[in-house]
C-alpha cells in the first residue's frame, strides 16, 4: 500500500475522480472498439508506424485539437472560479495547478503541436517536395512530443499537476517550495517533448534547404514556406536552451544540485533568465507560421499577388532576429537597474516595426483585390484589429517604467492572450479550414464555420478587454480570489461570458467536423479555393507520392501562372518513385521514453534503468540496419493518377 | 462592416471607462514617482490610439471597397508591384512612432528608479521589506521598530525600500504610491518612492508565491511625520521585541494578520546586503553549519 501512496494526487476532488471513472471508461471503449471492428492491423500499418509527412501531419493535428479542449477546460475553470469574489468552486491548490497546467498545455500541447502539423501537412507540398528530408526522424518527433503530452496529462490523475505556473520559476518550484512531484512532472514531459520539438527544428531546415522543387529559388518560395524556415531556424537556435534548464531543474529536484535554490551558491534569477531567453523566442516560433499563413489565405481570397513580398521575407528576417534580444522584457522588475531596463525596452518596442510593416503589406494586399468572406478569410481579418490591439498594448508594456505598474497584473494577461489568440489560434483555425479539403476531401461547412467565427471572435474580445481594467485597477494576475471591496467582480463576470462565447466556437467547430464529415460533398476537385501555390496541384487526396512528377517551377505563384498565364507545371515523364518504408522503432522507443519518463517522476530507479536500456537497445538496432526504402513503379503511379481523374496533365 | 462598428465601440468604451469617474488605482496616484507612470501610461495610450485608428481606417476603407460583392464579375485584380514612397511611409511613420516612445521609455525610466527631484536633497528613509511565504516584514533600523502586514511612512519624505525574501520571488508593490520590484533571496533590490498625499492604501505581492499568494497584501497608512512619530512612539511604549525564535515562528508559511513589535529582526538574521562574495569567515561557519545540519 506505502507504495500505491505516491500516485495519489494531492488534492481529490469529485472531479478529479469522475475524470479518472471517465478516462477509464474511454480507454476501454477505444481498446474494445478497435479490436471489436479489427483495426488493430490498420491502425499499426497505416499510422502507428506511418513516416508519411501527411499522416503525420493529420495526427499533430488530432492531438493538438484534443489538447485545445483540455487546455479550454482548464480556462474555463479559472474564469468561473474568479467570476464573482469569495468564489469558492476551486481551492487554491487547485487554481493554482489548473493555471499552470493550461498555460503549459496550450504554449507546449497546443500550439507547438498546431503549427507542426500544419507545418509537416504542408510545407512539402509547397516545395513540390515527397516528403520530408529525414521521414523516420519525423515520425520520431510526432511520438516523443505525444508521449511527452501524455505523460504530461497523466499528472491530473496521477500523483498531481504541477503547480508553480507555467514559467515554473525558482525557487517557487524547488523541492523547497514545492516538495511535491507535480513540477517534476512538468520538468520531464516538456523535456521529452522538446526534443521531438528539436529533431522537428532540424528536419524542416534540411527539408526546405534541401528539398525544393527545381527553379524553386529562396526568393520564390511562398510565404508560409519562408515563415517554417525562419521558425525552424529559431527552433533550433531556442530549444537547446530550454533542454539545459529543463536539464538543470530535474538536477536540482532529482539528485540535489543547486542550480537554483535559495541557498549554497544557487541562483532563481538564472532560471527567469534561461527561460525567457527560450520563452521570447518561443513567442515567435508560434506567431511567424501564423503570419505565413495569413500571407497565403488573404492574397488567396483577394485574388491578388502578397504585396511586399520580399519585405514580407525581411520583415520575418528581422523579426527573429530581434527576438533573441528582448528577453528581459519579461523582468523588467527583477531589478537589474535603469541601463538594462532602457536598452531591453527599446529592443522590444524596435519589433513593433517589423510587425507594422507586415500588418500593412497585409492590407495592402487587399487593395484593389476581389475580396471573399470565407472561414479562412473572416479569421484573417479578425486577426488585424485585434491582433493591432494586443501589439500596440505590448508596446505599452515594453516602456519599462510603465511595465513597473502592468507587470504580474490582468493588463498583462489581457496583452498576451489578445496577441496569441488571434495570432495564434485564429490563424491555425484559418489554415486549418483552408488545408482542410486537401487533408481530408471534403470542405467544412462555411455557414456553421463563419457562427463559429463570431463566437470566438467576439468572445475573444468580451473575455480580455475587461482584463486590461481590472489590471489597471490592480488586479495581480494568478489571484484565485478576491474580495468584494476591490472591485474587480464586474469586469471578471464579462470575461467568463467572453470565456462561454469562445467555447461555444469550440463546440461549433467540432459540430462542423461532424456535419462536414457526413454531409459534404466529395467532389470538391483538386483546387476548391482557386489558389495560388503548388501544394495545390496535386491530387486531392493527395496521393502518398504527392506528386506524380516533379513540379518545375519559375515564379512565386507557379500554380497561378499555370493556370492564368498558361506556364506548365509538369514537364516530366512518370518514372518509379523512391519512397520510406514504414517503421514501428520511433513508436516503440517513445513508449520507453515515456516509461523512462514516469520512472523519473517518481524516482522509480530500477523502471528508469530498464526503459532507458530498451532506448539505447532502439539507437543500436538503428544505427546497424540497412533500409533503402521502396520504390512505387511507374505504372503503378499512372493508374492511381488516372483513377483520380480522367483528366491528364 | 458590422464587426468594425463593433471593435470601435468596444474600444471607445473601454477608453471612456478609462477616463471615466471613479479612476482606477493605477491612475490614482498619491506620490510622484506614481504620477509620472500614471503620465508615462496616458502618453503610450494616446499614441497607441493614434495607430489603432489609422490601421482600422484602412481596413474598413478597403473591405468596403473592394469586397468581391461589390466589384463586377469579370473583374480580375491587377498585379501589384511595390511602391518605394509606400514602403518609407509604412516604415518611417512607425520607425518616428517608436522613436519617440524610446525617449520616453529611457528617460521616465530612470526617473522612476530615482528619488524624486523635489526631495533630492532630503536623506532617505530606510524600511526593509521582507517576503516569507504569505506576509511582508517591514523593519523601520532608525526608529528600531518592526511590523508585520503593514506599513506606516510620513509624507513628503523620500523612503527608500530594501527588498528581499525569505521564500519564493514576491514583487512588493503599491500602486498609488510607485511601480512593483522584485524581492528575492540572497540579494536586496531597492524601490524609492515617496508619499505626497495623506490616506490609506493597498499593497500586495504581485507575483506568484504558491498557495497563500492571493491574501498577500498589507495596508498602507500614509501620514503627516508629526503622526508617523507619534505612531512610533506609541509602538516604542507598548508593543513588544522581537526576538529570533518569535522570527522564526513568523517565517512558518501561513497568514498573519497585523503585529507590531518594538524591535527589529535585523540584528539577528541581518539582511542579505553584500550578494555575491562571502567572506572566509562566513564561509567557515556556513561550511560547519551544513556538517552539523547532515
Amino acid at each position: 500500500m506505502e507504495f500505491f501512496k505516491q500516485f495519489a494526487v494531492p488534492n481529490p476532488t469529485p472531479t478529479i475522480y469522475l475524470s479518472m471513472v471517465a478516462i477509464g471508461l474511454t480507454l476501454i471503449a477505444v481498446l474494445a472498439g478497435i479490436t471489436y471492428f479489427k483495426k488493430w492491423g490498420y491502425l499499426w500499418s497505416e499510422w502507428l508506424t506511418t513516416v508519411d509527412h501527411k499522416r503525420i501531419g493529420i495526427m499533430y493535428l488530432i492531438s493538438a485539437l484534443l489538447m485545445l479542449f483540455r487546455g479550454g477546460v482548464d480556462a474555463l475553470m479559472m474564469r468561473a472560479q474568479t467570476s464573482m469574489p469569495g468564489n469558492e468552486l476551486l481551492s487554491a491548490a487547485e487554481y493554482n495547478e489548473i493555471f499552470t497546467t493550461h498555460g503549459v498545455v496550450m504554449i507546449f500541447f497546443m500550439a507547438m503541436a498546431f503549427i507542426t502539423a500544419l507545418m509537416n501537412f504542408v510545407v512539402p507540398l509547397q516545395i513540390g517536395a515527397r516528403d520530408v528530408a529525414f521521414p523516420r526522424l519525423n515520425a520520431l518527433s510526432f511520438w516523443l512530443y505525444f508521449m511527452g503530452a501524455m505523460l504530461f496529462n497523466l499528472s491530473f490523475v496521477i500523483g498531481g499537476s504541477p503547480s508553480s505556473g507555467w514559467t515554473s520559476y525558482f525557487p517557487l518550484a524547488g523541492n523547497e517550495l514545492s516538495p511535491h512531484i507535480g513540477t517534476n512532472y512538468y520538468m520531464i514531459a516538456l523535456q521529452i517533448a522538446g526534443l521531438g520539438t528539436l529533431i522537428t527544428g532540424i528536419n524542416f531546415i534540411v527539408t526546405i534547404f534541401k528539398m525544393r522543387a527545381p527553379g524553386m529559388k529562396l526568393m520564390k518560395m511562398p510565404l508560409f514556406t519562408w515563415s517554417a524556415l525562419i521558425t525552424n531556424l529559431l527552433i533550433t537556435f531556442a530549444f537547446p536552451v530550454l533542454t539545459v534548464a529543463l536539464a538543470m531543474g530535474t538536477m536540482d529536484r532529482l539528485f540535489g544540485t543547486h542550480f537554483f535554490t535559495m541557498d549554497n551558491g544557487g541562483m532563481a534569477m538564472l532560471w527567469a533568465n534561461f527561460f525567457w531567453v527560450w520563452g521570447h523566442p518561443e513567442v515567435y516560433i508560434l506567431v511567424l507560421p501564423a503570419f505565413g499563413i495569413y500571407s497565403e489565405v488573404i492574397s488567396t481570397f483577394s485574388k491578388r499577388n502578397l504585396y511586399g513580398y520580399t519585405s514580407m521575407v525581411v520583415s520575418i528576417v528581422v523579426i527573429s532576429t530581434l527576438a533573441f534580444l528582448v528577453w528581459v522584457h519579461h523582468f523588467f522588475t527583477m531589478g537589474q537597474g535603469a541601463l538594462v531596463n532602457s536598452i531591453f525596452s527599446i529592443t522590444t518596442m524596435a519589433i513593433a516595426i517589423p510587425t507594422g510593416i507586415k500588418i500593412f503589406n497585409w492590407l495592402f494586399t487587399m487593395w484593389k483585390g476581389k475580396i471573399q468572406f470565407t472561414v479562412p478569410m473572416l479569421y484573417s481579418l479578425g486577426f488585424i484589429p485585434i491582433f493591432t490591439i494586443g501589439g500596440v498594448t505590448g508596446v505599452m508594456l515594453g516602456i519599462a517604467s510603465a511595465d513597473y505598474q502592468y507587470h504580474n497584473t490582468m493588463f498583462l494577461v489581457a496583452h498576451f492572450h489578445l496577441v496569441i489568440i488571434p495570432g495564434v489560434v485564429f490563424a491555425m483555425l484559418a489554415g486549418m479550414t483552408y488545408w482542410w479539403p486537401k487533408m481530408f476531401g471534403f470542405m467544412l461547412n462555411e455557414r456553421i464555420g463563419k457562427w463559429a467565427f463570431w463566437n470566438i471572435a467576439i468572445g475573444t474580445c468580451l473575455a480580455f478587454f475587461p482584463m486590461f481594467i481590472s489590471g489597471l485597477d490592480g488586479q495581480a494576475r494568478r489571484m484565485y480570489t478576491y474580495s468584494e471591496v476591490a472591485g474587480f467582480g464586474i469586469w471578471n463576470l464579462l470575461s467568463f461570458f467572453g470565456a462561454l462565447g469562445l467555447a461555444m466556437g469550440f463546440i461549433l467547430i467540432v459540430f462542423n467536423v461532424y456535419y462536414s464529415a457526413r454531409y459534404a460533398s466529395r467532389d470538391i476537385g483538386d483546387d476548391p479555393w482557386d489558389a495560388r501555390t503548388l501544394e495545390w496541384a496535386t491530387r486531392t487526396p493527395v496521393p502518398e507520392y504527392n506528386f506524380a512528377v516533379t513540379p518545375q517551377v519559375d515564379s512565386r505563384e507557379p500554380l497561378w501562372d499555370s493556370k492564368y498565364e498558361g506556364k506548365t507545371l509538369f514537364k516530366e515523364e512518370i518514372k518509379d518513385i523512391h519512397m520510406p518504408n514504414n517503421s514501428g522503432q520511433p513508436f516503440i522507443m517513445t513508449i520507453f521514453f515515456f516509461v523512462a519518463g514516469f520512472g523519473l517522476v517518481f524516482s522509480m530507479w530500477p523502471v528508469v534503468y530498464v526503459a532507458a536500456a530498451g532506448i539505447a537497445v532502439l539507437l543500436f538496432i538503428r544505427s546497424f540496419e540497412r533500409d533503402d526504402g521502396r520504390h512505387i513503379h511507374a505504372e503503378e503511379v499512372r493508374e492511381t493518377e488516372n483513377n483520380k481523374r480522367g483528366d491528364t496533365r | 462592416m458590422k464587426k468594425q462598428w463593433l471593435f470601435s465601440g468596444l474600444l471607445l468604451s473601454f477608453l471612456l471607462f478609462l477616463s471615466g469617474c471613479e479612476p482606477l488605482t493605477v491612475f490614482d496616484p498619491m506620490g510622484p514617482q506614481a504620477a509620472l507612470l500614471k503620465d508615462v501610461i496616458w502618453i503610450s495610450i494616446w499614441t497607441m490610439l493614434f495607430v489603432v485608428v489609422v490601421v482600422f481606417i484602412i481596413l474598413i476603407y478597403i473591405l468596403v471597397k473592394y469586397r468581391s460583392t461589390k466589384t463586377p464579375s469579370d473583374y480580375r485584380p491587377p498585379i501589384v508591384k511595390g511602391n518605394i514612397w509606400v514602403e518609407i511611409t509604412t516604415i518611417g511613420i512607425p520607425v518616428l512612432i517608436i522613436v519617440f516612445l524610446s525617449f520616453v521609455s529611457v528617460q521616465s525610466t530612470y526617473e522612476a528608479e530615482s528619488v524624486p527631484k523635489q526631495f533630492k536633497d532630503e536623506e532617505p528613509m530606510v524600511i526593509y521589506a521582507a517576503s516569507s511565504n504569505w506576509k511582508w516584514h517591514f523593519s523601520y533600523p532608525e526608529e528600531d521598530i518592526e511590523t508585520v502586514n503593514y506599513l506606516f511612512l510620513p509624507t513628503d519624505r523620500p523612503v527608500e525600500f530594501r527588498l528581499y525574501s525569505f521564500d519564493a520571488i514576491s514583487s512588493f508593490w503599491i500602486p498609488q504610491l510607485a511601480g512593483q520590484k522584485y524581492a528575492m533571496t540572497g540579494m536586496i533590490t531597492t524601490l524609492n518612492l515617496t508619499a505626497t498625499e495623506e490616506g490609506e492604501m493597498q499593497g500586495r505581492n504581485a507575483n506568484f508565491s504558491g498557495e497563500g499568494f492571493a491574501e498577500q497584501t498589507f495596508n498602507v497608512s500614509a501620514v503627516s511625520q508629526k503622526e508617523f512619530d507619534e505612531w512610533v512612539k506609541e509602538v516604542k511604549n507598548t508593543a513588544e521585541p522581537l526576538d529570533e525564535k518569535t522570527f522564526n515562528k513568523l517565517l512558518k508559511p501561513g497568514h498573519l494578520g497585523q503585529k507590531t513589535f518594538s524591535s527589529t529582526h535585523l540584528d539577528f538574521s541581518p539582511p542579505p546586503e553584500e550578494h555575491g562574495e562571502m567572506s572566509e569567515e562566513e564561509m567557515k561557519k556556513e561550511m560547519e553549519q551544513e556538517q552539523s545540519d547532515h
